[in-house]
């Protein structure tokens, strides 16, 4: 287990290097421009241009470029010019608590309702409450998430009043922070349950036609303790490899549309305005930042496999 | 089956194979791999066949029957050893100076579910090989993939059906079809009664027999059903742990094995006859 | 008694009943294609200590049978009729709360896969340590832990102390039919149901689990359904035997019946076409021709009909499971010849078995 855990970390290392390298060529390498005014902005003086030119070691080699921007972007020094002088790094931790808020608060939801319809779709499987729960996954997936935001924001917020307009609220006040919140939570996870609940339902449908399941009711336990302990159990590890995926591309700033909408200044937020003002630095942090945790999650999906499934474990180990 | 003994034109056997060895490496390594064991699947092997005989290759799972089968039709490269085809050496061959052997050489499988590819029809599952070696084409194509079918116990007009229609014996004749549709010489048949059912199987056993004695085939069966190797075999090599360790006459080897795993194999047998099994049990309790 | 086992009288309940009476069993499935008739009037009876095979292809019924007895066959899509009862108790009327109680700990059930018929995510011992507790919630997790390594042990795993915490892929298959078997056994079952026990296995293997049950049976009288296509098995550990095609039973009887004088053609082709060690080899097998017969066409009368080279007129009737013996009431079978006719005719080249067709 721990051979397993060393080698998908280390991979985990590699890959991210490798990113980070296609990150500076695309970056740096392939416009036909010169890069140091395209970081110091539209209207730079050609003294601004020069010192950028120096900060980013423009005027260096290749592999020295490449060390030079990653030291600025990994120790926090990049400044972004466009917009308004702001320190990039500063600027990204600073949206981490609200993209996380958001983040872990609709995937919390998207896991419940997506696990919950997809139980009820597989034990129904065929019948009315089935084919019910199949529209209403549907429509989940089928739904844009600007448009059901809209909704939301028009309705709900705008019409009715219900909810706060938008923005973020620090967590220090709990009954405020998630007033704020419900409705990009809810915005956000109403694909991803209709999804989760699709994916469970084929394989909750696969595993109770498996022979140990049958030995679990030969065995005479009750009908709930084999679909919860024996379906359930083993069609969740599907689940986990989607959740590790999809959760890490939303915390590496992936949700740029809700949280745009709900004016959520998180990572997606800082995303949209760099890619908005064309600001190469923030592109490129916010690039490698969402790399980051999505090979991140990876890993940990990778790890909670082979804790899931024990023959991963030993089978790595033997080949 | 006994007048298969005549040993072919050129004097030698149709296939010898000679100290055959496959390992695959085991690693290890915390950050790198090193080869820190071997699975010795196949450990220096040896046998022959005789042009029209047919070599039963006995063994229980993990024998390295079916490895050795593979290293043989160079389906695997052999880690080290010798397979010569009438006479000429064939391991270590290149892909493309292997590929007028594939006509020499055939295989037919253990499961007519898997093997059969189910988008495709009967014909052409059958012909492709035929058309691909161009040996035949258009309405000739058709005619002999239909004989073939005949001559397998199908009927023509399967021609067109897919392998989803066909029960598990008829999809194993199918399988046959497709191996003997080349004219080979030898014939690797891999566990090919043990997916079937018990009335099917002697089925499968029969037409292997009249098919070597139409056509002057040579066989390697290679099966874990002792009975079924004995019945079809002139000769029987036993696996054990990637060696042979016994070979001769099938109903010497049977009635008198000499090998100590040998021994234990067959006496495991059930013997589909009460008073006997009884009596065996007697023995056996008693001794 | 009676010839027609068929339509036997109920018999009296608990006391001097059999330890499992069946009756009549039908199960049919609705498919796409139509209704299937899997299990067609199924009739027997077990007793404490006896090993009944029950004999048959693929499609015969024969599992569809041994898994109605615990009820694993009920699903919106089947019907079941017909009587199965333990002690005197029916259990087709039974709920499925009420049958959880009887499977496992009255009626235990292996199958055929060993491989797959444990659940790859937990210990050997976490399975058997559910079976025990589902049925007996007051035992201890420890208690429970314990009770499965000494199952283990008493199996004939070594070392079972420690191989009770490993997960399944790490025991070979013959160790995992064992665990099978020791789950099987937790909570002292009157009944074991063997599925295929040992087709999956290695034939010294099979010799192993084979002789494994024959010790459970023996030494605690565990009464158990052997269902296997294997004739070799079933000469090995079978008191009894019952020969099923296309979901009905076509002969019964003891196990020499079967063997030394077997009265239906399906059986003497099934005896026919085995390679047998113990004898000179045949120089071709006496086959059965085609294949058995879709259960969504069967042939009107016998079902084996269209495979057998013995039928005449009669045999577009369906045959009742009769006794045809005057000497033996209990040797019955479905076959409308004359019991001289098929003394003469099932001798093939000084064995038994089918006649090929012309």
């Amino acid at each position: 287990m721990l051979r397993f855990a060393v080698r998908r970390l280390l991979g985990a290392i590699a890959v991210l290097f490798a990113i980070s390298v296609l990150v500076f060529l695309i970056f740096n390498v392939v416009p036909a421009t010169n890069p140091a005014q395209r970081i110091a902005g539209k209207n730079a003086t050609p003294q601004l241009i020069k010192n950028v030119e120096k900060e980013w070691g423009f005027d260096k080699s290749l592999p020295e470029q490449y060390w030079t921007q990653m030291k600025l972007i990994f120790t926090g020094e990049a400044t972004s010019y466009s917009l308004a002088h702001i320190n990039i790094d500063e600027r990204i931790l600073e949206g981490i608590p609200v993209t996380a808020s958001l983040c872990i608060g609709a995937a919390i939801i998207w896991l419940a309702f997506g696990i919950l319809l997809g139980y009820i779709s597989a034990m129904n499987a065929g019948g009315l409450v089935d084919r019910f729960v199949t529209v209403i996954a549907l429509i989940g997936i089928s739904m844009p998430v600007f448009w059901l935001a809209s909704i939301f924001l028009y309705y709900l917020t705008y019409k009715v009043e219900l909810f706060p307009a938008s923005g973020y609220e620090p967590l220090s006040n709990p009954g405020k922070w998630a007033s704020h919140l419900i409705l990009p939570w809810i915005s956000l996870a109403v694909l991803f349950a209709g999804f989760y609940s699709r994916v469970l339902r084929s394989s909750m449908l696969d595993v109770m036609n498996e022979d140990y399941v049958r030995t679990a009711r030969a065995k005479g336990l009750s009908q709930r303790r084999v679909t919860v302990r024996h379906v359930l159990r083993n069609s969740l590890i599907p689940i986990v490899t989607l959740f590790g995926l999809d959760f890490g591309v939303l915390i590496g700033g992936g949700a740029i549309i809700t949280e745009s909408l709900f004016n959520l200044e998180g990572v997606g937020y800082f995303t949209a305005e760099a890619l908005g003002q064309q600001d190469f630095p923030s592109i490129m942090a916010v690039t490698i930042f969402g790399a980051f945790f999505i090979v991140l999650f990876n890993t940990f999906v990778d790890i909670a496999y082979a804790y899931l499934d024990p023959r991963i474990r030993l089978g790595t180990s033997a080949v | 089956m006994s007048d298969g003994a005549s040993t072919g034109t050129a004097g030698g056997p149709l296939l010898e194979v000679t100290d055959l060895v496959k390992h695959f490496p085991i690693k290890s390594g915390l950050l790198v791999d090193r080869e820190v064991d071997q699975v010795r699947a196949v450990d220096g092997i040896s046998f022959y066949v005789n042009k029209g005989e047919t070599l039963g290759l006995v063994g229980e799972s993990g024998s390295g029957k079916s490895t050795a089968c593979r290293a043989v039709l160079q389906l695997l490269k052999p880690t080290s050893g010798s397979v010569k085809f009438e006479g000429r050496e064939i391991a270590g061959l290149s892909r493309r100076e292997l590929r007028p052997l594939r006509r020499e050489m055939q295989m037919i499988f253990q499961d007519p579910y898997a093997s059969l590819n189910p988008r495709k029809r009967i014909g052409q599952i059958v012909g492709d090989q035929l058309k691909i070696q161009k040996v035949a084409s258009g309405k000739e194509l058709r005619t002999q993939v239909e004989g073939l079918l005949e001559r397998v116990g199908l009927s023509p007009e399967h021609y067109n059906r897919f392998p989803h229609e066909f029960s598990g014996g008829q999809r194993q004749r199918i399988g046959i079809a497709r191996a003997l549709a080349l004219g080979p010489k030898l014939v690797f048949c891999d566990e090919p009664v043990s997916a079937l059912d018990v009335s099917i199987q002697a089925q499968i056993v029969n037409l292997l027999d009249d098919l070597q004695d139409e056509m002057g085939l040579t066989y390697v069966f290679v099966a874990h059903d002792i009975g079924v190797v004995r019945h079809i075999s002139d000769r029987i090599a036993v696996m054990n742990h990637g060696k042979i360790v016994e070979t001769g006459d099938a109903d010497q080897v049977c009635e008198h094995p000499r090998d100590d795993y040998t021994k234990k194999l067959l006496a495991a047998v059930p013997i589909p006859d009460p008073r006997e099994s009884r009596a065996r049990r007697e023995r056996t309790t008693a001794g | 008694m009676s010839a027609a086992t068929e339509a036997a009288p109920a018999q009296p309940g608990a006391g001097g009943g059999p330890l499992l009476a069946v009756e009549n069993l039908r199960v049919g499935f609705a498919t796409e294609d139509g209704r299937v008739q899997a299990v067609d009037g199924v009739s027997f009876e077990l007793e404490p200590g006896e090993v009944l095979a029950i004999v048959g292809e693929s499609g015969s019924g024969k599992s569809v049978t041994a898994q109605t007895v615990i009820g694993l066959t009920r699903s919106p899509n089947s019907h079941i009729e017909g009587s199965v009862r333990l002690s005197g108790e029916e259990l087709t009327t039974q709920s499925e709360s009420q049958l959880q109680k009887v499977r496992g700990s009255q009626i235990a059930m292996i199958f055929q896969d060993p491989m797959t018929s444990l659940n790859p995510v937990y210990t050997v011992g976490k399975q058997i340590v559910e079976a025990i507790r589902a049925h007996d919630s007051s035992i201890g997790k420890k208690a429970a832990h314990a009770r499965a390594a000494e199952l283990l042990g008493a199996v004939g795993i070594a070392d079972s102390e420690r191989r009770v915490d490993d997960y399944p892929h790490e025991f070979s298959g013959g160790m995992r039919q064992r665990a099978m078997i020791a789950m099987g056994l937790a909570l002292e079952p009157s009944v074991l149901i063997a599925d295929e026990p040992t087709t999956a296995l290695d034939v010294t293997i099979q010799a192993q689990i084979l002789h494994l049950i024959q010790d459970l049976n023996r030494s605690r009288g565990l009464a158990t359904i052997l269902i296997t296509h294997d004739l070799g098995v079933v000469a090995e550990v079978a008191d009894r035997v019952l020969v099923m095609y296309a979901g009905k039973v076509v002969e019964q009887g003891t196990l020499d019946d079967i063997f030394y004088d077997p009265q239906h053609p399906y059986t003497w082709g099934l005896l026919g076409s085995l390679t047998r060690l113990d004898q000179p080899r045949p120089h071709r097998l006496p086959q059965i021709s085609g294949s058995p017969p879709s259960l969504l066409r069967l042939p009107k009368g016998c079902a084996f009909r269209p495979r057998c080279p013995h039928e005449f007129a009669k045999c577009k009737e369906v045959p009742g499971l009769e006794a045809r013996l005057p000497a033996d009431p209990n040797h019955c079978d479905r076959c409308w010849l004359e019991p001289e006719q098929k003394a003469r005719l099932r001798e093939i080249e000084g064995r038994i078995g089918l006649e090929e067709p012309a």
